[in-house]
């Protein structure tokens, strides 16, 4: 099962210029593709046009195709393409559904819309609220949780969906480093599990631990794309505004301090 | 009697999703507590007086709110939530009742009359009784076992979807207005002393809290999307609120009687 965007360009309403411009990419079974860039590079957008939502939901114009298995979907209705394609945004507060008494009812809330069995829809809560190590709140009333927890929460309520294909904007940006894990956790587990992931990070620590495949973006082109490790290792990173992560800087210092260059590369190994 | 929570085979819903309320009250249905707020609002309008909607204020406020051991919260939110427009209406009338005579008092160009002050009590009755009403509903229901009861009777998700987040967009607004509210304070904005500053204060709060209304709104609709709520057909439900032969029975008498009350009106049987 593979996600495939070809020739995407967008240009949101009343826009000036595009935000994406000629965007090739593929998300295959069980791969990550960590995706980086300055602010205003695109990436939330290429994350809306990945999800269908732009742009059913958010209007706007759009060029070039979105095939699901190779099938066109770029007619069909929201609501079809949930059932295949999950999204997290980085604002956990307005993921609720706000119909949900206890934080059960709130990962429920997916399965529930899917009309699928409702044992299923219990079974499928259970693990996700587990997935997410969240399964103590799931009495607990959701408006009431931190930041964090609602985002572990939107998460968990994106399993529960099941999704082929997930699309994660800055899923970690409230988490502390413990919450992060537990985000990095599941992402592996459900690419093990067959899932494609796309996922727009700032963190690129969180991108090296799961991504297989990464892409950069600037000013809504792809200017970066390979495996994970030759990206961020790539010294035109700087450039295009994308913090390096912890190893390639410590990295990029024990050489610039003098020491073996070997010895670096096989401690970095 | 408990919300109709079956255990199945393996895992089951967690124990707070349909456990029964602390008292009858929070335990009747909450069509049943909508139907009773809306009724109790509808004809303390009609029957208009000042004893009419007061005895409404005590059977169908008080003595419930007694039952589920909140008077005192429902005191507090319902006087909040009254009077502005309990005041407001208090002062035209008191000052401004048209064709009044009996002058209690006179401050300027303005003049206090008996024939104000009483119906201007009765206004206020009737605010009473509307307020005290709804906050009962609220006191005694979470809206998701609404929303919840609606569906199983198959109003559209949607529907009740709307009327849901209409409510809880109210004090959403509050927190944001609050939190915008220190930040510029904290950058100096000065919303306190005279009535001109406080005034002046609320111009650079009213843009960022609307505002970033409306953008939550398009964040909150993508997420619904995202995750089917667009989709056609039944969902599935977990468990509904309990509800009961008698409880029908109520709701239905409640509203014949407003209808009827209504019919009396319209016929000059109430004066």
């Amino acid at each position: 099962m593979t996600l495939t965007l070809r020739g995407i360009g967008y240009r949101h309403a009343g826009a000036p210029r595009p935000a994406l411009l000629d965007i090739d990419l593929d998300l295959a079974d069980g791969t990550v593709v960590g995706l980086a860039g300055a602010s205003e590079a695109g990436k939330t957008t290429l994350c809306l046009v990945a999800s269908g939502l732009a742009p059913r939901t958010v209007g706007g114009r759009i060029r070039g195709t979105l095939h699901l298995d190779g099938e066109n979907v770029d007619r069909w209705p929201m609501h079809r393409l949930a059932e295949r394609i999950g999204i997290g945004f980085q604002n956990p507060a307005t993921q609720l559904s706000q119909v949900a008494g206890t934080v059960f009812e709130e990962v429920a809330f997916g399965p529930m819309n899917l009309g699928i069995d409702r044992d299923e829809v219990i079974d499928r809560t259970w693990e996700a609220l587990e997935a997410m190590g969240i399964e103590a709140l799931a009495e607990r009333d959701p408006e009431r949780l931190s930041g964090g927890q609602q985002q572990l929460l939107a998460m968990a309520g994106l399993l529960a969906m099941r999704p082929e294909h997930l699309v994660l904007d800055e899923p970690t940006a409230q988490l502390d480093p413990a919450g992060t894990a537990l985000v990095a956790d599941a992402i592996g587990r459900l690419a093990r599990s067959g899932t494609s992931i796309l996922i727009a990070e700032q963190k690129t620590d969180l991108l090296a631990a799961v991504a297989g495949e990464m892409v950069v973006l600037a000013e809504g082109r792809i200017v970066l794309r390979g495996p994970t490790a030759e990206v961020l290792a790539d010294p035109r990173l700087d450039e295009v505004g994308v913090a390096l992560p912890s190893a390639v800087r410590l990295r990029r210092a024990a050489l610039a301090a003098g020491l073996d260059p070997a010895l670096v590369a096989e401690t970095a190994a | 009697m408990a919300g109709s929570v079956d255990l199945i085979e393996g895992r089951s819903l967690p124990a707070a999703i349909g456990r029964p309320g602390p008292s009858a009250v929070h335990r009747l249905n909450p069509l049943t507590k909508a139907t009773l707020a809306t009724t109790t609002s509808v004809a303390a309008v009609v029957l208009g007086g000042l004893v009419g909607p007061l005895l409404l204020v005590a059977v169908a406020v008080v003595l419930p709110a007694i039952a589920a051991g909140v008077v005192g919260r429902l005191a507090k939110t319902a006087l909040l939530l009254a009077l502005p427009i309990a005041l407001s209406a208090f002062l035209v009338n008191v000052f401004f009742f048209p064709g009044a005579e009996t002058v209690l008092f006179r401050i300027g160009p303005i003049t206090a009359t008996a024939e104000g002050l009483g119906f201007a009590f009765e206004i206020m009755a009737r605010i009473m009784a509307i307020s005290g009403a709804v906050t009962l509903f609220y006191l005694t229901t979470r809206p998701a076992d609404l929303v919840l009861d609606l569906e199983r009777r198959g109003v559209s998700p949607r529907v009740a979807f709307v009327a849901n987040a209409s409510v809880q967009t109210v004090p959403a607004m509050v927190e944001r207005a609050a939190q915008i509210t220190a930040a510029q304070r904290a950058r100096g904005l000065d919303t306190e002393g005279s009535p001109w500053r406080r005034v002046r204060g609320i111009v650079p709060i009213v843009g960022p809290v609307i505002l970033g209304s409306i953008a939550e709104v398009e964040e909150r609709t993508m997420a619904l999307e995202a995750r089917a709520f667009t989709r056609p057909g039944r969902r599935t439900l977990l468990w509904s609120p309990a509800d009961s032969r008698a409880e029908s029975l109520v709701r239905w008498g409640l509203l014949i009687g407003l209808v009827a009350l209504i019919g009396l009106r319209i016929g000059g049987v109430l004066a």
